[in-house]
């Protein structure tokens, strides 16, 4: 500002010919020029932020208090409360059984999807990273075009190879296995272990497992854990997303030293040593970051489940995001899907919050040129994914020597 | 992005230690990256497979890719149908979207990193908590303000909402706050207002940047899926996305009409990958040729 400021009064006239009222006046034109440039380039932007995400926020509190049928003005509707919130955390009816549901479905899905995702992408990138490795380049594209392709087009590729008598069971029964018929199979994984362990019977649980409930579930059904067709959805989200969190760990893996590893190598570290104690402990801030990105978006799960079975079989794909669009658009209960959508909120930040505690000795982000979030935390998958891939992308820029 | 991701210069003392190791580990790096492969290329095999079989080949051969009897049946059934329109709605969607995100990020990123005006660090603020807002929660909300609007259901409520977004406005700012002061002092010094300096020397330094929020936008837009189920109910507004989603509920008649479903999801992808292919390519060429010579 300064400078730039200077460089234009010098520019304009020279300074000491004015008198320091005009001085002045000078200063503030400019500094309301500025101003007024500034807004000028920030208006489109702003209006639009404003207009549909902030204003929609509040409206959307308001609903969520208020008893809307989705006729008329949303403002015109009474206050109710917090009864929404209530009927869906304490009431004890089906809208609290429902919300109980879908969140234990999410549960497994989170539990499942998180690390297996994360294992994926870690794996693949690690042997993309061997030195004078052939065709990395064509294995790379294989792995992250799904991260680009429509879920859309995924969805109904993986309704298609998981049909009772699709391409997976198939594939399953050169293996002996008789697979089970996908999306439309509503057991839960855990009781199927459970039952064919013999330690629960499955159409009788005991007692002690029926009785007391937590959200409108009783035990047993809590530890139902993903159902069959659940078990197909995650392993859609696994497949896809691998191949983004490859790509960050791949940009963190060129940066661990490679004199460090081989000062391993010379000391006899084994590799799995090296791999162990140089390489994991390097991408330490990665992990952070993939599992963050994980956390966030494994609890928003929504496309894929709109469309391989809208929350069936028998509730058993039902997740918080979907149970909110059903609420409101299909059963016109706008309040209570406003209110499942700021609970999935909460959830999602309690998350964030307890991951970067539990890895709170690691505050670093990767050293990355032109990280966003260096200064600001990521909290928000779009940002730090879009941050990711534009700096996977634009990391052979040159940004200093450009001129 | 073929070159950012290859492999480090090794030092001559790794090479030896690395031969040294012998090949044991080679062969085996070989074959997980073909099992991967196989299993990452092999849907997509499947995809394109099925879209030229007939109905009753599709279900009773699922696991093989190639069509014992060409047919294309399945894309002229498409072309019949609403697909065309679909395309269409998708196509002007995604255009307007990604123009005007750049033009209205790369705005707002050069005022959030150069310009000094009141209210500059509320604003950056605000971006970055309406960032930390998850999409899904917004979905109710954005609905009630296009009602509101009278924008329901029309081309300008699909599109106008989408057209800032807060990741894309920070990944222009940081680009611009990496560009010298000095090149826009001496546009200035020469005379040039803020905009004609934004316009032709900042936006052009910042090509890398611009193309990489271009194929985000592009991306991002042509794969929009709950926004367009929200924002419209009219059939004839229909995208690529809601629309396919609609056969998954049986929209264009009986049957399992898998090869149909598969030619849908495969004339879906191929403009992404166009782009996705094309644009690496231009993007590793272009970060070289993309210095500006002073």
């Amino acid at each position: 500002m300064s400078i730039v400021e200077a460089s234009r009064d010098k520019g304009a006239q020279d300074p000491k010919a004015m008198k320091p009222a005009a001085r002045k006046r000078k200063a503030a034109s400019i500094r309301g020029s500025q101003n007024r440039t500034g807004w000028l380039f920030m208006a489109p932007a702003a209006i639009i932020l404003v207009l549909f995400l902030v204003v929609p926020i509040f409206g959307a509190v308001w609903v969520s208090l208020s008893d809307w049928k989705g006729k008329g003005s949303p403002l015109g509707a009474e206050f109710v409360g917090f009864k929404h919130y209530e009927a869906l955390l304490s009431g004890g009816g089906l809208a609290q059984k429902d919300l109980g549901t879908s969140l234990r479905n999410n549960m497994f899905y989170v539990i499942l999807v998180v690390p297996l995702q994360t294992l994926l992408a870690l794996t693949l990138a690690v042997i993309l990273n061997k030195r004078r490795l052939k065709g990395r380049g064509f294995f790379r594209t294989a792995f992250y075009f799904p991260s680009v392709t429509s879920s859309v087009a995924i969805s109904l590729v993986f309704l298609f190879l998981f049909t009772a008598s699709g391409a997976i069971n198939k594939i399953l029964a050169w293996l002996g296995v008789n697979g089970p018929n996908w999306f439309a199979d509503p057991r839960g994984v855990g009781h199927l272990v459970l039952n064919a362990w013999g330690i629960v019977d499955m159409n009788n649980p005991p007692a002690w497992m029926s009785n007391g409930s937590f959200m409108g579930l009783d035990l047993f059904q809590w530890i139902s854990g993903p159902s069959v067709a659940m078990c197909a959805i995650i392993a859609l989200a696994v497949w896809t997303t691998g191949g983004t969190f490859m790509l960050m760990f791949l940009a963190a893996l060129q940066d661990v030293p490679v004199d460090v590893d081989e000062a391993a190598m010379v000391d006899g570290a084994t590799a799995w040593q090296r791999f162990r104690f140089v390489t994991v402990p390097a991408l330490k801030p990665t992990f952070y970051l993939v599992i963050t990105l994980g956390l966030i978006g494994t609890w928003q799960v929504f496309d894929q489940i709109y469309l391989m079975g809208k929350g069936g079989p028998a509730k058993s794909t039902l997740t918080p995001a979907f149970l909110s669009y059903q609420s409101s658009f299909n059963d016109g209960k706008w309040g209570q899907g406003t209110a499942i959508a700021f609970i999935l909120f909460a959830i999602i930040i309690v998350m964030s919050g307890i991951q970067r505690f539990v890895m709170r000795d690691n505050k670093k982000l990767p050293k990355r040129k032109r990280m966003v979030f260096v200064e600001t935390p990521a909290t928000s998958a779009g940002v730090a994914g879009a941050t990711a891939t534009a700096t996977t992308l634009s990391k052979t820029t040159p940004s200093k020597d450009k001129i | 992005m073929t070159t950012t991701l290859s492999g480090r210069d090794t030092s001559v003392h790794s090479a030896e230690l690395q031969k040294k190791r012998g090949f044991s580990t080679a062969w085996l790096v070989y074959l997980a990256l073909i099992f991967f492969a196989l299993i990452y290329l092999f849907p997509f095999f499947i995809q394109i497979g099925t879209s030229f079989k007939t109905d009753v080949e599709a279900t009773a051969t699922p696991l093989n890719p190639i069509p014992k009897m060409w047919t294309t049946a399945a894309f002229q059934t498409l072309a019949q149908a609403d697909f065309p329109r679909w395309f269409m709605n998708s196509t002007i969607v995604t255009l307007s979207v990604t123009v005007g995100r750049v033009l209205i990020d790369s705005l707002a990123g050069y005022a959030l990193a150069r310009l000094h005006f009141t209210g500059r660090k509320a604003i950056g603020l605000l971006i970055i908590s309406v960032m930390a807002v998850p999409g899904v929660v917004l979905l109710i909300p954005k609905y009630l303000v296009l009602v509101q609007l009278n924008m329901y259901d029309t081309y300008a409520g699909m599109i106008i909402p989408l057209l800032a977004d807060a990741a894309g406005i920070f990944i222009m700012r940081q680009f611009f706050i990496s560009i010298p002061l000095e090149v826009e002092e001496a546009a200035r010094i020469d005379g040039a207002s803020t905009l004609r300096t934004f316009w032709s020397v900042v936006l052009p330094m910042a090509r890398p940047a611009v193309i990489t929020l271009t194929i985000l936008s592009f991306q991002g837009s042509w794969n929009e899926f709950s926004y367009f189920i929200v924002s419209r109910k009219d059939p004839a507004l229909n995208t690529l996305t809601s629309g396919v989603a609609s056969l998954t509920s049986g929209a264009l008649g009986s049957g399992n009409m898998f090869p149909v479903k598969m030619a849908a999801a495969l004339l879906m992808t191929i403009p992404v990958a166009l782009v996705f292919f094309f644009f690496q390519r231009f993007f590793v060429q272009g970060a070289g040729a993309g210095a500006v010579k002073g």
